[in-house]
Order: C-alpha cells, then structure tokens, then sequence
C-alpha cells in the first residue's frame, strides 16, 4: 500500500482547493470564434507532444513506416483538439491497432512510447500500458472466461491494452475453445467503450493475417494495421551500439567491423530475432569479457572493464569452431 | 421519504460525471471500490449485497462504472452503493461510501411503539418497502 497524499492518518477533510479550481478553470474554456486563429506551433509546445515523438526517434532505430504513422496520429490528435477549441466536434477517432512483425523488432516498445503519447495528447485519461497474454484473458473453464477478460479490460481502462501474441486467442482447431469468448468480449467492448480504452494487438505477420482471416470483425473494428519491417544490417549495429552505451559498454575500434560481420552471419541464421539476437550477442559478449578479465588476472583500470573487444564476439558460435 | 445513508446524501442526485469524478479521487488515493446493492435500507442493515468482488488495480473510473452501469441494468428498482476501502495501518476502514441509484419511490418508515411492562414504551422503524417479499418491495 503506499501512502498517497499527507502523511497523516485518519479521517477529517484534507484540503484539495487548488486541484478543483484548477479544473474548474479547464472547464470553462470558451468556444472560439470562427474567425480566431490559433497558433500552430504554441499548440504544439503546450502539449509536450514533441519531447515524447523526438524520444521516439532517437531511441528507436529505423521503422520509418512506424513512426510516419504515429506521427500522423500525433498530428490528427492535434488538429482533432484545435478543432475542439472551434466546437466542431468531430467524434472520438478509432484508435485500436494491430501491431505486425517479426519477433524483436520493438512491437512492445513501441506500444510503451504509443500509451504515453495518447496521454499527452489527452487521448487516454491514464496513459499506462496493460501487457496480457492468452493467458490473462482465457479461462479455464465454463464461465471463467467473461469475468476474467472483463477484469483485465477494466484495469486497463483510461490506458492502452496490449495484447502480445494475440493470434493464440483463437484456435481453430478447438471449435470449443474458450478463445472465442474473450475475442467476443473484446470486439464488444473495442466497439460501445472506444472512448476508454486503446487496444493494440501485436504477433508475427502470417499468424495475425490467419488471425484476422477466421475474425472479420475484429479486423474491421482495428483502423490502424502497422506493419514492423525487419532491421537492416547497419541498423542492428546501431541498436547494438546503443545498447552497449545504456548497459555502460563500449566498442573496441578493432572490434566494429567483428562485430559488423556478428550481425551479417547471424542474420542469415535461422531463428534470427532482429534486435532481441543483438541483445542476447552482447550479452553473451559480456560473460566472455567478464571471464577473460579474470582469467587474465592483475589489475584491470577503467577502460578495461568498460571495453568489449573483437575476442568477446570472436567467440560466438556464428563464426564457426574456434581455430 | 428520501433516504440519506453515506455520504453526499444530502445533495442533489450525483450524476455519472460526478460520480467518475469521485472515483477518480478514490482511486487516485488508492482506495478499491466496491458495490453493493439492497432492497431493505433499514439504518440497521449495514451487510448489503456485493455486486462481484471488490475491484483492485483499477486506473481509471470507467471500470467502476461499467459495473455500476451493469448493476444498474440487473437491479433498476434496488438502492445501490459504492464504496471505497482505505487498507492503510492505522485506518483500514471504509473511507467513501454513497448511494449511486435509489428506487424512484421510496416509501419510507413507520414508527411502531410497543408497550412492555410497567408501561414503558419500546420503538421501532419498520419500513414500509420490508411489507412486501424480497425483490418485489420497491415499484419500478
């Protein structure tokens, strides 16, 4: 339980005059008239929507189609507000998406950055993020399911809900799966609640696409289907830079172009997941520095501990048994 | 008769804006909510119905009133309450309770005297709705 407010305990009025006068006043703004403008770039500012889109773009590599469309999202929230200020009212706009694309290729980070942009612009009340599974919504027996989804859906109300993997919601080959009963839930409440709640569902591409195939009516309900392409190899090298900077790494000049041809090798392996591979490379490549550290034994300085050299990809499996 | 039980009673009838606006508060204080429905509002029967289970992890008030909306349409002639536990040391209590529906008519109480022996006189509120069976006591 944590404790909210002024530390004192008990019963009594607590004073909250300044937060409801506050909302008063954002209550009474006044519709504009049709002659007035309003500026673009002030608007802008005030909502703060840049810092979050800028973030985006700095942390994320690559995903132009991505960013384009959240960008586009971003802007029509914005003009949709404006045109509140003139008292055109121009309705909620469908906001639940479908997020597809090979695995580690940020379908989730993305989904984290998308709840704090819609709170921003004032789309979701809350702005937190609900990640569930088949799991959470599914149930395992008769009339298990509907409370289940009903309660995960109302804890994410004023939020995003990101459904990952939400092609296993329906199974085909189960015509008696409790599946269908929580899609059934869902497409209910997507529909008469769409001002409390942004779903987002996300899986790998041929999946969702049969998905959406034996489920017209959730494809239909879904305006946005944004599709995560694959990392190119000089955009892997770049997550996998600033994954070393964040983790308080850094890369021996001599060891970039190893690593460069890590990335190239291990792409055309099998089971190759994008940034989520790198990840695991470079966490591979910090237990075999860490050891040869150790192994080397005597003192060790700075640079040392921070530095990942070519032997620690060298290692890697990718490059063949060692000579 | 109107029956004032919990807070707010006294006031006009909270519309549903109102009423997130209160739950927002409530859960922005951390506190569940929880419904509860009766047809017998005797001051004396504080154990009312519990519409499900009481609600935790809740962000946003649209999940409370979904299910006081879902109340609504499952009991339209009973009186339904919402409240809001406070699980801190030191309180653990309930901090916010309130009437969210009430029976359109509500008849109200009589005041019975009973006389005991050396003639001294007992008094009880029997309400008039308790006359007729559960689920039936209240007019649409």
């Amino acid at each position: 339980m944590t404790e909210t407010g002024s530390a004192r305990v008990g019963f009594g009025m607590r004073p909250g005059g300044a937060a409801a006068a506050a909302e008063e006043e954002a209550a009474v703004v006044e519709t504009l008239p049709p002659d007035a403008s309003i500026d673009l770039a002030e608007e802008r500012a005030e909502s703060h929507v840049d810092e979050v889109l800028d973030a985006l773009d700095r942390e994320l590599v690559g995903l132009v189609p991505v960013k384009t469309r959240i960008r586009e999202i971003a802007a029509l929230l914005l003009v949709d507000r404006m045109r509140a200020r003139f008292g055109i009212d121009s309705g909620r706009p469908n906001l639940h998406m479908c997020f597809t694309g090979s695995p580690g290729t940020g379908k989730t980070t993305v989904a984290v950055r998308l709840a704090e942009l819609l709170h921003r612009l004032g789309y979701v009340r809350r702005g937190h993020l609900v990640s569930v599974t088949r799991d959470d919504l599914v149930g395992q027996y008769v009339g298990h399911t509907a409370p289940k989804t009903k309660e995960v859906l109302k804890r994410a109300m004023g939020g995003v809900l990101f459904i990952d993997e939400a092609y296993y919601l329906y199974r085909a080959e189960n015509e008696r799966d409790y599946g269908q009963e929580a899609i059934e839930i869902l497409l209910q409440v997507m529909e008469n609640q769409r001002d409390d709640l942004v779903v987002v569902l996300a899986g790998y591409k041929d999946r969702m696409d049969s998905f959406f195939s034996s489920n017209p009516g959730m494809s239909s309900r879904i305006a946005h289907h944004i599709d995560f392409p694959d990392y190119a190899a000089d955009e892997l090298e770049a997550i996998g830079t600033m994954m070393m900077e964040r983790e308080g790494y850094k890369l021996d000049p001599a060891a970039e172009p190893v690593f460069r041809d890590y990335v190239e090798r291990r792409r055309a392996q099998p089971r190759f997941a994008n940034a989520r591979s790198v990840r695991n490379a470079i966490e591979r490549a910090r237990l075999r520095h860490a050891n040869r550290l150790l192994d080397a034994g005597g003192a060790v300085d700075l640079a040392a501990l921070t530095t990942l050299a070519a032997d620690d990809f060298l290692g890697s499996r990718v490059f063949g048994p060692r000579p | 008769m109107r029956i004032t039980q919990g807070t707010f009673s006294y006031l006009p009838e909270l519309t549903d804006e109102e009423i997130a606006l209160q739950v927002a508060y409530v859960l922005d204080q951390g506190w569940p909510c929880s419904i509860e429905f009766t047809d017998d509002p005797h001051p004396r029967n504080s154990y009312w119905e519990m519409w499900g289970l009481p609600m935790f992890d809740l962000k946003d008030p649209a999940g409370v009133l979904l299910e006081v909306n879902e109340c609504r349409k499952a009991y339209p002639g009973h009186y339904i309450r919402l409240n809001a536990y406070d699980a801190r040391y030191g309180r653990q209590t309930t901090a916010l309770s309130f009437i969210v529906q009430r029976p359109a008519e509500e008849p109200g109480f009589r005041l019975e005297r009973t006389e005991a022996s050396d003639r001294r006189v007992q008094y009880t509120t029997h309400p008039y709705a308790l006359d007729r069976p559960q689920g039936d006591r209240y007019a649409r």
